[in-house]
């Protein structure tokens, strides 16, 4: 009697083992196909639906472990290129928090202004930053730049860098097509009307770097990007 | 592009490393990343062509002159890519999007809210993951999931300036005329590419957008509800 009751429980495990095995692989059906998702190994994986030449690596075959410390940041186009002046100061930036940055103000503001004594000393006459179209004056502007380094994106609504003409779309984020430089060079140069010194009545060209985004396209669907240039 | 052109701007990446003229809008921005793989050049985020979505868009190590520097062009197994957005307004991101490299593909993590937040990360190994093989020039791979989608390799840089022109503008050599008028100003970034990262994500994933960050400022007012964000390239210690 123990033996047979010994017999059946052997039976009984040697069963569900069997079940399980069996459940793994789909109760024996055959595989026609084997994918990344059908929740078995075969094919060449390494594990259960991954590794191998088709699927993605193993969970336990990669390794993303680590501290990752900056080396570079960006938020608006330009920032730290055009107003950090010197390389040691453009290093500091790279490597500073979006929260700390009151510090570089001063070089910006500096940075600007030198900027507008090039041309005072070319056209003989003292020239300083006037209030932009913003109505942001030098320690305004300058602030902000210093200090909300970051593109400000609506995710409601039409993305401008700058556009007062779209309803909704000034300061909005930055498409591919912005010209973020002519709206740089505007609020630096342009004054309340933004043509300060366009070019005309003998002003120096200061608004507009004088080209386009020429023939590239950007109304292609994801990644939006065009294919690299050729050779 | 003509080759002299070519030449030239081959001739200008080279001596930008050794000067300090400036490169925009990020490109080759400081010495110390100027080069290297976390050396980012732009930042783009705008409205999908799903107006439910946003788009987040990195290049980096431009300019890459065509041919053989593009096709020799990699990500970098130690290099983080970040977007951060800030969705409370105090400029210290709430969500991350993390990208790095492992063998052929690129693995995004998130959008998840960071273990930490400042100069030091972790990969957010505990976040959704995707991963999408590395495009080439011809082969692209877009990857969906979770209704975001995933792009990373080699593109056409789209930004655009005359930049030889602005570095003799500030310098001076310019003055007193200062930019050039349109047909004879050129496009220094007209035929150069970047390595791209490129993530497309639902608005409901990202929060709700705080005030925009500049009400109030000098003369502006009424703008859109805006998160904040920028981008970070982060080395692995």
């Amino acid at each position: 009697m123990k033996i047979y009751k010994i017999k059946l429980v052997f039976i009984a495990i040697c069963a569900s083992v069997l079940f399980a095995q069996c459940d793994d692989d789909e109760n024996g059906n055959v595989i026609m196909q084997e994918t990344c998702d059908d929740g078995i190994l075969n094919g060449d994986e390494e594990g259960i639906d991954c590794g191998g030449s088709n699927c993605e690596p193993c969970v336990g075959a990669l390794d993303f472990s680590g501290t990752y410390v900056q080396e570079d940041i960006m938020g608006r186009p330009g920032i730290n290129t055009v107003f950090s002046g010197t390389d040691d100061v453009k290093n500091m930036f790279n490597t500073s928090l979006v929260t700390d940055r009151a510090a570089f103000q001063p070089t910006f503001e500096a940075t600007l202004e030198a900027y507008h004594d090039v041309y005072g000393d070319a056209l003989g006459t003292p020239i300083d930053y006037e209030t932009n179209i913003l109505g942001f004056d030098a320690v305004t502007f300058t602030t902000v730049l210093a200090e909300f380094d970051a593109l400000q994106v609506s995710p409601n609504g039409p993305t401008s860098y700058y556009d007062p003409n779209i309803s909704g779309a000034v300061l909005t984020g930055r498409t591919l097509s912005d010209d973020v430089i002519d709206i740089s060079l505007t609020l630096m140069f342009g004054g309340m009307s933004g043509t300060r010194f366009d070019g005309n009545n003998d002003t120096p060209q200061l608004t507009s770097d004088g080209v386009d985004s020429g023939d590239r396209d950007f109304s292609l669907p994801f990644p939006y990007l065009e294919p690299p240039i050729q050779e | 592009m003509k080759k002299t052109k070519l030449f030239a701007a081959i001739m200008c990446s080279s001596l930008l490393i050794l000067s300090i003229v400036f490169v925009a809008a990020d490109h080759i921005d400081a010495p110390a990343v100027a080069g290297t793989t976390t050396d980012i050049a732009d930042l783009y985020a705008f409205e999908g062509d799903n107006p439910n979505n946003t788009v987040f868009i990195a290049t980096l190590q431009g300019p890459l002159t065509p041919g053989v520097v593009t096709e020799n062009a990699a990500f970098d197994e130690d290099v983080l890519v970040e977007f951060n957005i800030d969705n409370t307004g105090d400029l210290i991101e709430d969500l991350v999007i993390q990208a790095i490299k492992r063998g052929d593909s690129m693995y995004f993590f998130g959008p998840a809210q960071p273990a930490q937040t400042g100069l030091s990360s972790e990969v957010a190994v505990f976040s959704e993951r995707t991963a999408v093989k590395i495009s080439d020039s011809t082969d692209v791979q877009i990857v969906t999931n979770n209704g975001m989608s995933f792009f990373a390799g080699p593109r056409r840089d789209a930004f655009y300036f005359d930049f030889n022109r602005f570095n003799e503008v500030i310098s001076g050599t310019a003055a007193p005329d200062g930019f050039l008028p349109p047909g004879t100003a050129e496009d220094f970034f007209e035929a150069l590419n970047v390595l791209a990262i490129a993530v497309e994500i639902p608005n409901s994933m990202l929060g709700t957008a705080p005030q925009h960050i500049a009400n109030g400022i000098g003369g502006v007012a009424n703008l859109a509800p805006s998160y904040n964000v920028w981008v970070s390239a982060k080395r692995k210690q």
